[in-house]
């Protein structure tokens, strides 16, 4: 019989390992490991206090880790531990190559300025110096995002909270990030604008190629988004694999107790 | 030129701070201008004036004054407002030096809201008050972020704010306290200097020293150092223009402040810079002297509202 | 039933394939499905898996797809001319194969809520890199095919009928032309000029070579379409080992949730006699 072998090898656009994080004794994450690759969504569940968040801002640069490595294949540079950048390195990395969507618009958003004008924020950033280009490019994205292009001069302060969701993802996708942090992103919007948003974030995230790790505690929205799927509990990883296998067959008891309480709703 | 009346007042020393406190505020001056648009903090002290009053500034110009200069104080491009006035009754207690309103012959010269329209030279030093040293403070409330902002040149959020202008109104409607970028790195407020102003802060042989009382900021512009006013590629940086010229001197070249004349509406457009505008006067009239056929300027016998 | 095996062109080849259910929200009962499986499939062939419900047919077939994970055993698929052991890969390799080698028409449709029926049934011919003209061009001739009246097609399929939405979901499988075919029921819920469809889609897709595993209760679709059958349940299995707490959970639950469960265990040690 042929010999087996592998996939082609191909870089891991993150790569993280070991990462620990705890706040005096209460346990943030530990000992979380896992890699994505170009285009992959992957969503990461558990009920609240589970480390989620933690782990994100550990991600992402916006939180030092107290052990573990994570490394980002960097465009220019290819891969490094993001830990080992300079403050303005990871800054810039994060208004760039990255995306960051809160799960509060007030935190993604600048509330007094534009809708355009936060679209425009990332790229006038990196140097864009075109008024004309720039509105142009704005008001793309608000054509993407499905936002009135009537709204685009308006303060995101007289939006609701989808569009402002919406808003927050079309500031960040300008730069065409190659990985984007999400969490929460459907958090607090009622259920019709809930899948609204999700499926314009799947159609961009499709189109657009990009990597994204979700954080959520809704398995609707995993199972629509994510390509995988990554279940903490009490900080630590205890299931993860692919999405339809996770949720479909889950293994442990506590992604099974998950699994089975959202068949009941 | 006037020279002081008096000797310094006696119970002050020379220019009213201590020396110890100079040499630290000569210090700071030091390092801000080693690094042109930095804002460097410094230990302010009280002075006999309330903040919002110039004491930046003043602190500024005592801690680099010496018994040899001559010194010009301007308020919004007048020699003769209570407040320049004040400031250099100030100074010429506590120092005794020279004074002068022509600003070729000054050495020194303190400014809010103005910059003369005479260009500056080298050799002169100019002394502005800063309400608000921060250019990104508006955007940005933290003092913790706008530093780091700075550190690493993040200046995107600046340009929205110009951005945001041209959305509204169609064009840049910031008409002063225009943001600069100095030497292609730091972004510097020109204090609420007009944006007018701005293109003579670039490349100035003269030094530029910039003092902020309550903030407790100096920051600094070498000679000869760009000081670039930020804009967009169609919406090139411009200053502002007026149909008229001034009614005293007819200038069409210098920044012109609308004085109301009457309770019926009446107004006229004069030189803000009174020193520009009283010496074209004086010249209009000398050569007026020397050749009667020299246009006679309409408004010239006029007493100037204040 | 024609047997044209052709061994030197193995599709998929399954061995060892064991699989056991541990519900651990009901007290740790042990549910064992198959073990030591062996089955293959080679190119322009159609196996029926066949067996009693309750057997572990749609088991096995998730388990083929890498939706369920298999405790044991290895699943090496054809993909790019080599063989690769599903087992071992990274999520992101199954993705892969998924997307280019391993189709499979699952027993109910399950999509994204808003997205128009055409654009479902296009989207994984657009994902394997055809335009999108083309790709919805091929989705019209599939509906079509299988009868969706055109005035549907621009909607989402969340309010159409079972047999609809079960049509929708045989389009969807057969835009792409996958070297692999896996399909739960196709026909279940279809009336007979359909199913008359389904089976020409089937020998179709054999015709140009395509391996299909698939549970086809019906006789007449089974006849026409398969090769040969793959008897599920009837491998021997493993003793069912029930932990004393886990029988007595097991027991307290029993009407509420184990019925079929411990239906499909008796079921199963009956065969096993
Ligand atoms: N996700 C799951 N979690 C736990 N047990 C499962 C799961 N899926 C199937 N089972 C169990 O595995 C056994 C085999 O079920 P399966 O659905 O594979 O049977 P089947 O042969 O397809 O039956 P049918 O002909 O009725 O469709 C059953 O006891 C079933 O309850
Ligand atoms: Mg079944
Ligand atoms: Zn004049």
């Amino acid at each position: 019989m042929t010999a087996l072998r592998k996939l082609a090898p191909r870089q891991a656009l993150l790569e993280v390992s070991g990462v620990s994080k705890s706040y005096g004794g209460q346990v943030g994450c530990v000992d979380v490991s896992f890699a994505i690759y170009p285009g992959e969504v992957l969503g990461v569940v558990g009920e609240s206090g589970s480390g989620k968040s933690t782990l994100l801002a550990c991600l992402s640069g916006r939180l030092a880790p107290d052990a573990g490595a994570i490394v980002y294949d960097m465009n220019d540079r290819g891969p490094v531990d993001i830990l080992s950048l300079s403050e303005p390195e990871r800054r810039r990395l994060a208004r760039t190559d990255w995306g960051i969507v809160h799960q509060n618009p007030r935190d993604g958003l600048r509330m007094d300025v534009s809708a355009g004008g936060n679209i425009g924020e990332r790229p006038m950033a990196i140097g864009a110096r075109h008024y004309g280009n720039l509105r142009t490019e704005a008001q793309d994205w608000l054509e993407k995002v499905e936002i009135d292009l009537a709204r685009t001069d308006d303060k995101p302060r007289t939006f609701s909270g989808g569009m402002q969701q919406r808003l927050q993802i079309a500031r960040n996708l300008v730069t065409k990030p190659r990985l984007v942090f999400m969490d929460e992103p459907t958090g607090g919007l009622d259920v019709s604008v809930q899948a609204r948003l999700l499926d314009l974030l799947r159609g961009l995230v499709r189109e657009l190629g990009i990597a994204a790790i979700i954080v959520t505690h809704d398995l609707a929205v995993v199972r629509l988004l994510a390509d995988r799927l990554m279940v903490m509990q009490r900080g630590r990883v205890i299931e993860q694999g692919l999405t339809d296998q996770v949720l479909d067959d889950p293994h442990h008891p506590y992604t099974q107790l998950l699994a089975s309480s959202v068949l009941q709703v | 030129m006037k020279r002081a009346s008096t000797r310094p007042a006696q119970g002050y020393n020379f220019a009213y701070l201590d020396e110890q406190t100079k040499r630290i505020i000569r210090r700071t001056l030091l390092k801000a201008l080693s690094i042109p648009g930095h804002q460097v903090p410094f230990g302010g002290r009280e002075m006999p004036l309330a903040y919002g009053w110039g004491t930046g500034g003043i602190q500024v110009t005592a801690s680099i004054i010496g018994p040899e200069d001559t010194l010009k104080v301007i308020d919004q491009g007048a020699d003769d407002t209570t407040n320049a006035v004040s400031i250099r009754r100030f100074f010429e207690i506590v120092t005794g030096v020279a004074t002068t309103e022509r600003a070729e012959e000054a050495n020194i010269i303190q400014t809010r809201h103005r910059i003369p329209e005479t260009p500056l030279q080298e050799g002169q030093i100019i002394v502005y008050q800063v309400p608000q040293p921060e250019p990104l403070r508006k955007i940005e409330p933290r003092e913790t972020e706008t530093r780091k902002m700075h550190s690493y040149a993040e200046y995107g959020a600046m340009q929205v704010a110009l951005y945001e202008d041209i959305a509204r109104f169609g064009y840049i409607a910031k008409t002063y306290d225009y943001p600069t970028l100095v030497n292609a790195r730091h972004l510097m407020s020109p204090s609420p200097i007009p944006k007018f102003d701005n293109p003579k802060m670039e490349s100035s042989p003269a030094i530029q020293l910039f003092g902020a009382g309550r903030e407790k900021r100096i920051y600094a512009v070498p000679p000869y150092t760009s000081v670039r006013s930020l804009d967009f590629d169609d919406h090139p940086f411009e200053v502002q223009k007026w149909e008229q010229c001034c009614a005293l001197c007819g200038s069409t070249t210098s920044y012109l402040d609308e004085v109301i004349t009457d309770d019926n509406g009446g107004h006229m457009f004069v030189c803000s810079d009174t020193d520009f505008c009283n010496t074209r006067q004086r010249e209009q009239a000398q050569a007026g002297e020397a050749d009667d056929s020299a246009p006679p300027t309409a408004l010239a016998a006029t007493e100037i509202p204040s | 039933m024609p047997a044209r095996m052709n061994t030197s062109d193995i599709r998929l080849h399954a061995r060892g394939l064991s699989k056991t259910f541990v519900l651990h929200t009901q007290g740790g009962v042990h549910i064992p499905v198959f073990d030591g499986i062996e089955l293959k499939v080679a190119s322009g062939e159609c196996v029926c898996l066949h067996g009693p419900s309750g057997a572990g047919k749609s088991t096995l077939l998730r388990s083929l797809y890498a939706n369920y994970k298999p405790d044991a055993g290895e699943i090496r698929v054809r993909h790019d001319g080599t063989m690769i052991d599903l087992l071992m890969v990274e999520p992101w390799e199954v993705v892969e194969i998924r997307r280019r080698t391993i189709g499979y028409v699952s027993q109910f449709l399950r999509v994204i809520p808003r997205v128009p029926t055409l654009d479902i049934v296009a989207e994984p011919a657009i994902v394997n890199g055809v335009a999108s003209g083309e790709a919805h061009a091929a989705a019209r001739t599939l509906l079509s095919r299988l009868r969706i009246p055109e005035r549907l097609w621009s909607l989402a399929p969340a309010t159409f009928s079972g047999g609809e939405q079960q049509r929708v979901n045989i389009a969807r499988g057969f835009i792409v032309d996958y070297p692999v075919l896996l399909l739960d029921e196709p026909t279940a819920s279809l009336d007979a000029a359909n199913r008359q469809t389904v089976i020409e889609l089937i020998n179709e897709a054999k015709a140009r070579g395509t391996a299909i595993f698939g549970i086809f209760h019906d006789e007449e679709v089974r006849e026409a379409v398969a090769d040969r059958l793959f008897e599920v349940g009837k491998q021997p299995l493993r003793k069912t080992r029930l932990s004393a707490t886990a029988a007595e959970a097991a027991a307290r639950c029993q009407p509420l949730l184990l019925r079929p469960v411990t239906t499909s265990i008796t079921r199963r040690q009956r065969n096993t006699r």
